[in-house]
């Protein structure tokens, strides 16, 4: 079984956001950037998978410009056997990116497409379940657990009233979530060999994707300080001011 | 317990991404490119990224780089603010300052021709370089251990990844690799923990003066457009430390850079010797004197850091070689304190350590020895030169004051041409210079405004820096009852203050007082390596990828 990882470089997780003066995006020039927490949940499942000999293939993809070299390269070293550089500059909305990631679902004839559920960057939560309606195939989104069987998997996902359990005809999209697995630590001769494996460079044109810019930002801004707060002595006091705040 | 470790075997390892250790792997690369040879290169970091861990003012003067890569401004080099001009204040009081003439300012402490920059972002620059050489490049990984066979530096382990608080192997339990080489580099900059052990180990520095240091406090604040001036350079003595004393010296910066940042920061000279002495504090409460308030007032504080620096110049520097091993940068103590630069010293230790190797391999050394060549090299370079012209200024500061010292210095370097006929001495050791807090004045910071001044969490939240959770305390007491026992009757505990990142404190009351070690804030400043009066504090490298993630720092 042939599947695909689709992996987003982005500003990393520890990295303390910055929003830009002018309000036009966040601060990435010189900023530390890695591979979405939640497509290393998707790639660590694809390999778990295959060590299970449920996989026998995985391609890993990336969409974004020059630098997202190095995020194939960390795919490469948790164990993708080959990659595929979607090399476009610029902002990639969801739904150009669905549009990239259905034409290679289909191009490489892959049964599943796992991603993440979401990018932490701008938190979307959009391309794996547009890349399913685009290609008219079952998704299952937010998965905790994850069984491949011949032509299905069943896939648990984590809801409000608790868990859920789906099984869905393969091909089909797997969106993951944070209780799935958690990803290794890349080995350093894992990182060294991934470094002298091939990447596939493809454009936009190449997999006749018509990029979509249906969203503008606006404006961005960071969320309000939190006021200072204040210090109460008697039980009664902290009523009085919740009171005072209409909280209680 | 012995564990499996997979090897690699390269020409020549650089331990450490900053300035000196890009820049030796860039000149190997380009040496054996022009000698038509293959030369295997590999580089660890202990950063999540080249990078991450870099922090410096920074004023650059690109001698170095316009040696190294002379069409550096073609290949898009980020220096791109050429300094316009040069402010020197004495800070007599918190509101009174004098600024100094042009014409006192003494030789080295003038820009023209230098560029303030990010010296990480220089650093990412030079890391771009280096992988399109063919330098192989591993950050997240951290130098664990030197591997020292039959006296010969053979490489280093890498810290293993998975070992949890207790030292027990994890599940995800990852044994780090050897990396062996024929030269290893070592480029961990100031308190390099391997270098440290080397310096000992080889008694590198048994005919070097004592090595001096200094913490340097630095947060780059986004201000007003209107008061912005790219390209301003300030620098300060005095207040809040001393102008006249000597109990605690030091300087601070504030430069102009671009997009409206400035970066504003504190040295303080590590050694100080009251006790309550906090260095954050300090810097918290510079920034209020008008001097700087100018600029900063209405502006946001975007990120904050700190890193211990090295200052003993030419008559601290160790022996720089060892069997099959170097000391280049930092690790071995090249800056320029007279300039306050140590970035192109850096890269050019680097550099000389570079070419050195590669002349003996490609004579067909199999390493191992030592490579006495560099040592030659950099006797006859600029560097040297430019290190002997500055020998004596670190010690007028320390015997005479800023003010007094200075004016000396000004002497030797403007009239003397940095030679004068003799070279003065400073003996004392950094750590041995506390005073007993019996005999020490309490010190009353006061307290963050928020607006210019913060507290010491707030400030290290804006250093992005992450630890893994589970895993061994990477500072590790020799002996556990010290602090408690001898530093706190003693010195109050000054581990509490001269760390920068919150890590040490005291808890509990009477017989319940406990330290307690939050690892996990360390900024990786090597601080408590250096100041603890009692050396009980040994820094070592925690899991790879730990520590702060500096942008633009």
């Amino acid at each position: 079984m042939k599947v695909l990882v689709s992996v987003k470089r982005v500003v990393d997780y520890n990295v303390r956001i910055q929003i830009k003066p002018d309000g036009s995006g966040v601060v990435t020039d010189g900023v530390k950037h890695s591979m979405n927490p939640f497509d290393e949940i998707a790639m660590e499942e694809a390999v778990r998978q295959k060590e299970k000999g449920k996989v026998t293939e995985i391609i890993a993809v990336t969409l974004g410009g020059a630098k997202n070299e190095e995020t194939l390269r960390t795919a490469l070293a948790f164990g993708a056997d080959r990659a595929i550089h979607v090399k476009e500059e610029g902002e990639i909305q969801p739904l150009t990116a669905a549009r990239a990631l259905a034409a290679l679902v289909k191009k490489e004839g892959a049964q599943v497409l796992f991603t993440g559920k979401q990018a932490i960057d701008d938190d979307a939560n959009q391309t794996g379940q547009m890349t399913a309606a685009l290609l008219d195939l079952p998704q299952a989104t937010f998965a905790s657990k994850v069984e491949l069987d011949a032509g299905k998997a069943t896939v648990t996902r984590e809801i409000d009233a608790g868990l859920e359990t789906l099984e869905v005809t393969l091909p089909a999209v797997i969106t993951t979530d944070l209780r799935l697995n958690e990803p290794r630590y890349l080995k350093l001769p894992d990182i060294m060999k991934a470094k002298k494996k091939p990447i596939e460079t493809v454009s936009f044109a190449d997999l006749g994707v018509q990029p979509a810019p249906g969203l503008k930002t606006v404006k961005t801004a960071p969320p309000p300080s939190r006021s200072k707060g204040i210090m109460v002595k008697t039980v009664d006091e902290l009523v009085s001011a919740l009171k005072a705040k209409g909280l209680v | 317990m012995s564990v499996e470790r997979d090897v690699m075997e390269y020409d020549v390892l650089v331990v450490g991404g900053g300035p000196s250790g890009l820049s030796a792997a860039i000149r190997l690369k380009q040496l054996a490119a022009e000698a038509g040879k293959e030369l295997s290169v590999c580089l660890v970091e202990k950063g999540s990224e080249i990078g991450a861990h870099i922090l410096s003012g920074a004023v650059f003067e690109a001698r170095a780089l316009n040696e190294l890569i002379p069409d550096w401004k073609a290949k898009g080099a980020p220096l791109n603010v050429p300094v316009v001009g040069d402010d020197v204040y004495f800070f007599r009081s918190e509101t009174a300052a004098f600024k100094m003439p042009g014409l006192f300012v003494p030789k080295p402490m003038h820009n023209e021709g230098n560029y303030v920059i990010s010296l990480g972002n220089l650093c990412r620059w030079l890391g771009q370089q280096a992988e399109a050489l063919g330098v192989e490049i591993y950050p997240g990984f951290a130098a664990q251990h030197a591997i020292i066979e039959d006296g010969v530096v053979k490489g280093v382990t890498i810290g293993d990844m998975g070992i949890n608080h207790k030292g027990e192997h994890k599940a995800d339990y990852a044994p780090g690799m050897e990396l062996r080489a024929k030269y290893t580099l070592f480029a961990e900059g100031c308190r390099g923990h391997l270098g440290k052990q080397l310096i000992a180990q080889y008694q590198l520095a048994k005919d070097a003066d004592p090595q001096h240091y200094g913490i340097g406090i630095k947060e780059i604040w986004t201000i007003d457009p209107a008061k912005h001036k790219p390209g301003l350079v300030v620098h300060g003595a005095g207040w809040p430390l001393d102008l006249l004393g000597t109990d605690a010296m030091g300087g601070a910066f504030l430069y102009h850079f671009e997009n409206n940042q400035v970066v504003v920061g504190l040295i303080v000279d590590l050694s100080y010797t009251n006790p309550y002495l906090s260095p954050f504090d300090e810097f918290q409460r510079f920034k209020h004197h008008p001097v700087v308030k100018q600029y900063l007032e209405g502006g946001t504080r975007t990120a904050y850091g700190a890193r211990a620096l090295v200052k003993g110049g030419l008559n601290s520097l160790p022996k720089l070689t060892f069997p099959g091993g170097v000391l280049i940068g930092d690790d071995a103590g090249t800056l320029n304190y007279a300039k306050i630069k140590g970035s192109h010293t850096a890269m050019k230790s680097g550099m000389l350590a570079a070419e050195a190797a590669a002349e003996a391999l490609f004579a067909g050394s199999e390493g191992g020895d030592e490579l006495t060549g560099y040592t030659a090299k950099f006797k006859a370079s600029w560097l040297y030169d430019e290190l002997y012209k500055s020998r004596n200024f670190g010690v007028f500061l320390h015997k005479f004051g800023a003010l007094i010292g200075g004016a000396i210095n000004w002497i030797e370097q403007n009239i003397f041409g940095g030679k004068f006929p003799f070279t003065m001495h400073d003996l004392k050791l950094d750590y041995a210079s506390l005073r007993l807090a019996a005999d020490s004045k309490k010190i009353e910071y006061p307290k963050p405004d928020g607006k210019l001044s913060f507290d010491k969490l707030s400030s290290v939240f804006l250093s992005s820096t992450n630890h893994e959770e589970d895993q061994p305390v990477h500072l590790v007491l020799k002996d556990k009852t010290i602090p408690i026992a001898k530093n706190l009757p003693m010195y109050a505990e000054p581990a509490q203050r001269y760390c920068p990142a919150g890590v040490y404190e005291v808890v509990g009351e009477g017989d319940a007082q406990r330290f307690q070690i939050n690892a996990q804030n360390c900024v990786h400043c090597k601080t408590c390596d250096i100041k603890d009066p009692a050396q009980n504090i040994n820094w070592v490298a925690p899991e790879g990828g730990g520590g702060p993630n500096y942008a633009n720092m």
